[in-house]
């Protein structure tokens, strides 16, 4: 029983980190065709931002809840720099942005070298979070339910944003038609600039999982932002629910690949995978539904 | 306030290196409605993209009410009283048809208002744009741009593939529209009877050229004809 639920249990928490990482990406890929490799290093970013807060607050807890507002914002910031500084003049340019965002995030990484050095950092885990919870044999540890808790506060957050608000309804109505939505007088640069904030600051969310798991590390993106990809394009260009879907599909599976095989292999056998998935259905698992082709 | 709503002066635009429309000029009076006719390729649709801002206008000038707009986004020329109900039925259609409106506004009374011209969207608010027939979606479509408060709307063939029945209806509401006095409109329609009907002018395109142009009304049937006959 233990073979099946720990990589079940361990592959679900990836997938929230998955999900948080791969939320930002399905909205500006398919709003403004923007492949952003540097999407990762706002993952890495929200990790320091969680290092650095506990370094100032010191109480591991209350350091916490200050930092995931915090990466929030200072991914989403880096995010909005990016956007405003080069990708704008890239939209609709997916390859230029894949490349010019490798460069961004090498440079990230190297200034992530600079401040903070090449080694990793730990961060300390709250007591409330330093413990297990026994799944059938199997000792969960808590803070991979935290990250599943932290994803679904944030797709909940962005799924209510997108539904209940008009600023929410602008971005659908941009990812799903631009020049229509321009021609209602939707200023689609302005919510260009916010979804690349939002999208971002989710990442940096991410990024306080992942520093609780695993602690910080100049190069944690790179580990995160293929298979974040994968996701995207799996679950649907712009479809959250997808996403979620493919998030949790390739965690998990990935995570019984590691167990039977190992981890580099396992890392290839989901891609091939996937790559199989979308030979079979291209436009991913969820697409949009209409009478015509509008 | 200028004589004219909508006036293209020399405007040559395009698609990249391609050129479709060619000096074109035109003026469209305030209050008044107009129609664009000519064959498919003629370069109708990109006359009204080039107007409305979605392609970018090579040489020449566009001007709304005497402002020049040339070198506007669309989103600006809609807050200066620009609405565009574009060719093919066009919503989103992942939105449900209340959502569709909700993108202008949110308004309740205003929503109500411009419900009770298109009666037939008041049981489908629930539904979802892309599952709409092509008839409803274009009743969305109209009304959603209403709710932008045009000065001019530019209605680009409101009646393609859109079946009879429903067809008189949206005729109805154009027709309606375009005797408010307070609304400029700007048709390319192909049913050239209607079209002729609900205008005071019109204007011939032939390869991206303004070949003729005459007032409106039942007499213009035949030289139109002429003119569109190849």
């Amino acid at each position: 029983m233990d073979a099946l639920t720990t990589p079940f249990l361990t592959g679900t928490a990836t997938g929230a980190i998955l999900l948080m990482a791969a939320l930002g990406l399905t909205l500006t890929f398919g709003q403004m065709g923007v492949i952003n490799m540097a999407n990762g290093e706002f993952l890495m970013a929200g990790a320091y931002a969680a290092y650095a807060t506990q370094q100032l607050i010191g109480n591991a807890g209350l350091a916490l809840v200050v930092a995931i507002p915090v990466s929030f914002l200072v991914a989403g910031l880096l995010g909005l720099l990016l956007e405003v500084s080069i990708i704008r003049w890239m939209y609709q340019r997916p390859l230029d942005t894949l490349l010019v965002t490798v460069g961004v995030a090498l440079v990230l990484q190297q200034l992530a070298k600079d401040v903070f050095g090449a080694q990793g950092d730990p961060v300390v885990l709250p007591s409330w979070l330093n413990g297990n919870i026994p799944v059938f044999g199997y000792n969960w540890p808590f803070r991979q339910l935290f990250t599943i808790v932290l994803a679904l506060a944030a797709l909940g957050g962005l799924s209510a944003v997108l539904k209940y608000s008009t600023f929410g309804r602008r971005i659908r109505a941009t990812v799903q038609y631009r020049d229509l939505a321009e021609t209602l007088g939707i200023p689609t640069r302005s919510v260009d600039r916010i979804t690349f904030f939002l999208g971002s600051g989710l990442a940096g969310v991410g990024g306080v999982a992942i520093a609780l798991i695993s602690g910080t590390n100049p190069t944690l993106g790179t580990t995160y932002i293929i298979p974040a990809f994968l996701v995207v394009v799996a679950g649907g260009v712009g479809q959250l629910k997808g996403t979620v879907i493919a998030a949790w599909v390739v965690g998990v599976v990935t995570a019984f690949l590691t167990d039977w095989t190992s981890g580099s292999m396992a890392q290839v056998l989901t891609f091939a995978l996937v790559v199989v998935f979308l030979q079979v259905r291209p436009q991913g698992l969820f697409t949009v539904r209409t009478r015509s082709l509008a | 306030m200028s004589d004219a709503m909508l006036e293209l002066v020399g405007v040559t635009a395009g698609y990249g290196r391609t050129m479709v429309l060619s000096d074109v000029s035109l003026a469209v009076p305030n209050g008044s409605a107009a129609a664009i006719m000519g064959h498919n390729g003629a370069g109708k649709t990109t006359l009204l993209r080039a107007a409305v801002g979605l392609i970018p206008v090579k040489s020449g000038s566009v001007l709304l009410d005497g402002q020049d707009v040339t070198r506007m986004r669309p989103n600006q020329r809609v807050k200066r009283g620009l609405g565009y109900v574009p060719q093919g039925q066009l919503c989103f259609p992942q939105m449900t048809t209340m959502e569709n409106l909700q993108l202008v506004t949110t308004r309740k009374s205003e929503i109500d208002e411009v419900l009770d011209t298109f009666l037939a969207l008041r049981s489908l608010l629930g539904r979802r744009a892309g599952l709409l027939s092509g008839g409803q979606r274009q009743q969305l479509a109209i009304a959603r741009t209403l709710l932008t408060k045009p000065r001019l709307l530019i209605l680009d063939e409101p009646t393609e593939g859109i079946q009879p029945n429903v067809v008189a209806d949206i005729e109805d509401v154009i027709v309606e529209l375009t005797r408010r006095g307070d609304l400029t409109v700007l048709l390319v329609e192909q049913h050239i009877g209607f079209a002729l009907r609900s205008t005071a002018r019109y204007y011939v395109l032939e390869s991206g050229r303004i070949t003729g142009s005459g007032d409106g009304g039942e007499g213009a049937f035949d030289p139109v004809r002429a003119a569109m006959t190849v």
